[in-house]
């Protein structure tokens, strides 16, 4: 079967990468599947969950943001963090998602706060959901 | 002559700052290491990132956005980074001296730049002379993530966007190799040497458009860059470090070997005057 290569690169290191069958994620206008010859693309990423085909398995990723980018034989995600499905410290996700929390409770919604305090808890359950989905 | 108490005492008290500035050496060269680990692990995203923006930027033609525009200059932003402690040889006046230099030459009044002051001598600097320091950042640890500055970047990009400055300059410390260090001023926005690269420019497909991804890459990439710049000022400041603390720990062994010297000679001195008077003494018996 023909496979693309991808990698996934944060500013703190490349996380991920290996020649996939498929690679699907949602980005900002909706689900998006890439497989080997899509036309080079860019596209924003949605805080969300990078899924990569691989000899019959799902890998998963959690990105935080960023972009995809599609060109004739590879993908590269940039995303602002990025994490393997067993790499996520899932205690310390549930903890952020604990605080986030909290603070939305506290404050009012127009303040600069409350949306860092949104994207800290999409972000913690993005993770907490990514590290569930391999199990 | 000192007496030879006083050249024991110094002898002493020397030997325990080679100490010091030896396990201040090493503590450096481990955080060197991981301070170069850290630059050279975040270069794939910095290569990326530039090239889709390059393509991006200079492939859609017609394609505008703020921070790509020149704008009439009112006043300048100067991001300084700097160190948070001392004792690394000259890391930090140079930086500084440059800046310090720069604004001088370029602008008459206060009122013309803002500064912004990563690390806390270069902010004392610039505090105690009166400048305008529109924001300090203080205590950031020697292995910053990416996370960790996130703010610092967001509110920088953010004041360009708002016009509290109409160009952002960066001043650091690149780094070259452990023993050279050099201060580079760097142009950040609006951005304008993106085709630097030689690469050659993919035309992509944009989903939904290129002036949505423009809107969000661009800030990313600024962020980078200032990322970037921070990332090579740590490993800068830990070679500057080690260095400075292997050259003290080296003069204080030459000190301790010279006075090691005077001290064996006042020592044999004063036992060759002893042998003299009780010579003397028992001549003046005869």
């Amino acid at each position: 079967m023909k496979t693309i290569k991808v990698s996934v690169v944060t500013p703190d290191g490349p996380v991920y990468e290996s020649d996939v069958e498929m690679v699907s994620t949602k980005a900002k206008t909706g689900e998006l599947g890439i497989l080997p010859g899509h036309v080079p693309l860019v596209a924003p990423l949605e805080i969300g969950t990078v899924r990569l085909k691989k000899d019959g398995k799902t890998e998963f990723v959690a990105v935080s943001g960023g972009f995809l980018e599609v060109r004739s034989s590879e993908v590269t995600v940039l995303a602002q963090s990025a994490e393997k499905s067993e790499e996520i410290d899932v205690e310390r996700a549930l903890k952020a998602k604990e605080r986030a929390e909290q603070r939305l409770n506290e404050q009012k919604s127009e303040h600069v706060d409350f949306k860092r305090a949104e994207l800290a808890l999409r972000r913690a359950v993005n993770r907490i959901n990514t590290a569930e989905e391999r199990k | 002559m000192a007496s030879l108490r006083d050249i024991k005492t110094r002898i002493n008290s020397t030997k325990k700052t080679s100490q010091i500035t030896k396990a201040m050496e090493m503590t450096s060269a481990a955080k060197w290491n991981r301070g170069v680990m850290n630059a050279k692990s975040f270069v794939p995203y910095m290569e990326k990132i530039q090239e889709v923006t390059a393509s991006i930027a200079l492939g859609a033609g017609g394609v505008s956005h703020p921070m790509l525009t020149h704008r009439p200059i009112k006043k300048t932003g100067y991001i300084v980074i700097t160190s948070d402690r001392g004792l690394a040889g000259a890391f930090n006046s140079n930086v500084i001296r440059n800046v310090h230099q720069a604004i001088q030459s370029r602008h008459k009044s206060n009122d013309e730049f803002a500064i912004i002051a990563i690390g806390r001598v270069g902010r004392d600097f610039f505090v105690k002379r009166g400048y305008n320091v529109v924001l300090d950042i203080v205590g950031i640890n020697d292995q910053p993530s990416f996370q960790d500055i996130n703010h610092i970047t967001k509110t920088t990009v953010n004041m360009f966007s708002d016009g509290t400055f109409d160009e952002l300059y960066v001043y650091y410390s690149h780094y070259i190799s452990a023993i050279s260090q050099e201060v580079t001023e760097k142009k950040l926005l609006p951005l304008t040497d993106l085709a630097g690269g030689s690469h050659k420019l993919t035309s992509y497909e944009f989903e939904p458009n290129a002036e949505e991804i423009l809107e969000v890459l661009l800030p990313q990439y600024a962020e980078s860059l200032i990322y970037g710049a921070l990332l090579d000022s740590k490993a800068s400041e830990h070679a500057a470090r080690m260095t400075a603390m292997r050259n003290a720990t080296d003069n204080a062994h030459e000190l301790i070997r010279n006075l090691t010297l005077s001290y064996n000679r006042a020592r044999q001195a004063a036992i060759t005057q002893e042998i003299t008077e009780i010579v003397g003494g028992a001549a003046a018996l005869e």
